[in-house]
């Protein structure tokens, strides 16, 4: 279905490694520490939902694949059948690793063991990383790694891949793995025994995939113990895997015809398993509750669950208006600044007018709203890192029946708080498809960041004053994104998505002390690309927007008394506003509202920018150093109403909550649909929805007399 | 819904608390095998940990580790009583 990202496997003289594990093993931390990359992590499972590759910092010639996380290797979800074609040599054009580092949770070591036994039966050169070491030290609990060694036949190194713990054993594994020697001696991995009817059903699925010529012979059995799982291989699927129609029929006719006893199959290994860790590990810790327990008994309790995560939802809000306001008194302090100086050094002209009101107006308005986006990704970061998360997914489950989805489908959502492309990705940890379709269409209704501009623009002009009511406001927005999605979800979800009810199921991690260097990297790497499309996309339309707004020149008038507002009205971009005003009238929008509106289907910031060019063009210094949220409120019509009432205000704001402006959206959304059914639909809904909802609002609240 | 204190049960009926050991596993939600697969297998222990806000899904432990599930799928897992909770 997906065409997972190309990132390019380098060919000669190196060898691949791939990094597998249960989710929240600890995979990517291992990843970013070998690599020196900076991926995803967090506290709760399936962070990572796509592949990632990179070179080993101290080994070059190494790559390692970082893969999403799975339970097993008969997959489920897409996330996980992607960490299988990997392993099994399914990727199209791309050939099996030449080694695995299984990623063990060593605190959790009986079922981490279960999908590790799985990968050391494919018979790949392979190393068991027992991560988490400090765990289980912290525990008192003892775990011998090298008997645990000796059970399984490859080499076991415990890890901490917070403090780097035990890198350097698994360079040296890592090294070894390669080496001529190693090589020469094969592979002395123990492969997990199983009784007669089992290994006769292994061989007579061996024969399907020997004769469809669908694994590497060594492979071969590793693979039909899978495969004989009624779950392993289904019908629909994904684009990369390079199975054909027909592999995928003659697996499950096979199948079919053998009478698989897979619970007797999970039996046998979870037997071998029980040998093995009763040898290997030693539990000193007693049944007290541990803290997670304690946290737990607070945040997911029956009747403080719920109010908790509405305070702490609250509470960013608030802390999103008022922690930033100096910070963004600030920033608007020096933007105002700059423009006083470049005024000053260029004088006045076409020129000074491009950098002051184009440029400075255009990136300047956007790039006042860094702090609170860096806030609002603060406090997403350090929620998902502590372990929260799942927890939120566990307390909305119940509301997330109503609508036939199931609490998993919470956190792509929440994560769309922050963009709904990542979001949009992390649907593929949720199994069934109508369900991952549904989360995907509705995701791009919770306000992301990008909106957190203009909201905030508004609230700040046509409410100041009163923080509290600011962030209501701000709330209420966001509030109106997420019930109108879950309502959406419930309507699709009994009409063209209509499917079995989901079955949630879904570990929840222990509490973890979020570092404070991770929350702010992350922080920074999501704050980084606002500043970059800044930096491009927002530069190159203020300066478009700028010119269409200052040419044509009016001409009835003397170049030292310009009437601003006349000139703006016979330019460029005052006639294309006056065009599509009658379409936005019943809004209650202006024209300038409308180029706005307009504008922001190429990125929704450029709303603010837009706003900053229009009010800014042809002005003189001292107007330029008002902030833009003034100039709007000094906006009229030509009758001398203001423009931006309250209720313009909020009618606007509900606008941008629903519209779908956003093309990197509308691109992921075919991509991991495959095709432009799903986006199209997509757009359509949501602008309708938009206009509509902006509609009811505006003419409902002139009726009620609020205009 | 009564609950029960001894005997055989099923796991969406367990008090909170009390541990028991899985007896049977039911597969008419198709959830057995991934369930199994996390480690609920017959004869194992499991215990519930905690039930969500409006009583569904429940929090159990297994293996040493929690897992969230909803009710409709616990009603599938027959489970002994072994030693019931002393606090509720
Ligand atoms: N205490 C401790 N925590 C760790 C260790 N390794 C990772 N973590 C934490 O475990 C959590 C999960 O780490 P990730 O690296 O995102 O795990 P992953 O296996 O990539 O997870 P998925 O991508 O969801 O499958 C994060 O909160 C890490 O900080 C470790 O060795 N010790
Ligand atoms: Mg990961």
């Amino acid at each position: 279905m997906i065409v997972h990202s190309r990132e390019p496997l380098s060919a000669q003289n190196t060898q691949t490694i791939a990094l597998v594990g249960n989710p929240n093993s600890g995979k990517t931390s291992l990843f970013n520490r070998l690599t020196g990359q900076r991926r995803k992590v967090a506290n709760y499972p399936g962070v990572t939902v796509d592949r990632h590759v990179g070179a080993v910092t101290r080994d070059p010639n190494t790559q390692l694949i970082d893969l999403p996380g799975c339970y097993s290797l008969v997959s489920r979800s897409l996330d996980e059948q992607l960490a299988r074609d990997v392993l099994f040599g399914w990727i199209r054009n791309e050939q099996t690793p030449d080694g695995v580092i299984v990623v063990v949770d060593a605190s959790n070591l009986e079922r981490n063991l279960f999908l590790a036994t799985q990968v050391i039966d494919l018979g790949l050169p392979t190393i068991v990383a027992c991560n988490m070491i400090d765990v289980v030290r912290d525990r008192r609990d003892q775990l011998d790694t090298h008997k645990l060694a000796q059970q399984l036949g490859v080499p076991v190194i415990g890890t901490d891949a917070r403090t780097g713990e035990g890198l350097d054993e698994l360079h040296n594994a890592i090294r070894a793995l390669d080496s001529p020697t190693t090589k020469a001696m094969g592979h002395p991995a123990k492969r997990t025994p199983f009784d007669k009817p089992a290994q006769s059903a292994f061989q007579e699925m061996s024969n399907v995939v020997t004769s469809r010529n669908l694994a590497t012979p060594s492979m071969t059995d590793g693979i039909a113990r899978i495969l004989i799982a009624p779950d392993s291989v289904s019908d629909d699927g994904d684009t990369w895997n390079k199975l054909s129609p027909d592999d995928k029929h003659a697996i499950i006719t096979a199948r079919n015809a053998i009478e698989t006893p897979v619970a007797s199959l999970v039996c046998q290994r979870y037997d071998t398993i029980a040998t093995i860790v009763s040898a290997v590990h030693i539990k000193n810790s007693d049944g007290r509750p541990t803290a997670t327990d304690r946290i737990d008994r607070v945040l997911t309790h029956r009747f403080w669950g719920l109010t908790i995560s509405s305070t702490i939802m609250g509470a960013m809000f608030l802390a999103v208006f008022s922690g930033a306001a100096p910070l963004m008194d600030g920033v608007e302090f020096v933007v105002s600044q700059l423009a006083t100086a470049a005024r000053s050094l260029l004088g006045t002209g076409v020129f000074a007018d491009l950098v002051v009101n184009g440029v400075i107006a255009g990136v300047g308005n956007v790039v006042v709203f860094v702090p609170q986006i860096a806030i609002l990704f603060f406090i997403i970061a350090f929620l998902e890192d502590s372990g929260y998360m799942a927890r939120v997914a566990f307390v909305m489950d119940r509301i997330m029946s109503a609508t036939g989805l199931h609490g998993r489908s919470f956190i792509p959502l929440l994560s769309s708080f922050a963009c709904a492309v990542p979001a949009i990705m992390a649907a593929r940890t949720i199994d069934s498809r109508r369900d991952r379709l549904t989360t995907i269409m509705v995701a791009p209704l919770m306000s992301c960041s990008a909106r957190l501009p203009v909201y905030i623009v508004i609230i700040s002009a046509v409410f100041a004053g009163n923080v509290w009511l600011e962030a209501g406001i701000l709330f209420t927005m966001y509030a109106l994104g997420l019930v109108t999605a879950l309502m959406i979800a419930a309507v699709l979800k009994r009409t063209i998505l209509k499917g079995p009810p989901a079955t949630f199921i879904l570990e929840l991690p222990p509490y973890r002390r979020p570092r404070f260097t991770i929350v702010c990297r992350e922080t920074w790497d999501r704050t980084k690309p606002f500043l970059t499309q800044a930096g491009t996309v927002i530069l190159a339309f203020s300066v478009i927007l700028w010119a269409l707004a200052y040419y044509p020149r009016a001409n009835n008038t003397s170049p030292d008394n310009i009437d601003t507002t006349a000139q703006l009205r016979q330019s460029y971009i005052g006639r294309l506003g006056q065009t599509i005003e009658p379409v936005i009238k019943p809004l209650g929008f202006d024209w300038k509202i409308g180029v706005g509106l307009a504008s922001s289907f190429a990125a929704r910031e450029v709303f603010v920018a837009t706003m900053g060019v229009v009010h800014g063009v042809g002005e003189d210094a001292d107007e330029t150093s008002v902030p833009l949220r003034e100039k709007l409120l000094n906006d009229k019509w030509p009758d001398g109403r203001r423009v931006l009432t309250p209720l313009v205000g909020v009618s606007l704001m509900v606008f941008y909550v629903f519209a779908c402006q956003c093309m990197s959206t509308l691109a992921i959304v075919k991509r991991e649909t495959n095709g432009w059914r799903w986006p199209t639909f997509m757009f359509c809904y949501m602008t309708t929805l938009a206009y509509v909802a902006s509609f009811v609002v505006y003419q409902g609240g002139q009726a009620l007399g609020l205009g | 819904m009564t609950i029960a204190t001894t005997g055989t049960t099923t796991l969406d009926r367990l008090p909170i608390g009390s541990q028991a050991r899985v007896t049977g596993i039911d597969d008419k939600t198709g959830n057995a095998d991934r369930l199994m697969e996390m480690g609920l297998l017959v004869g194992r222990p499991v215990e519930v940990a905690r039930v969500a806000p409006f009583g569904d899904p429940i929090q159990i432990k297994v293996m040493g580790y929690h897992l969230s599930l909803r009710s409709t799928v616990a009603r599938g897992i027959a489970v002994e009583i072994e030693n019931a909770s002393t606090t509720s």
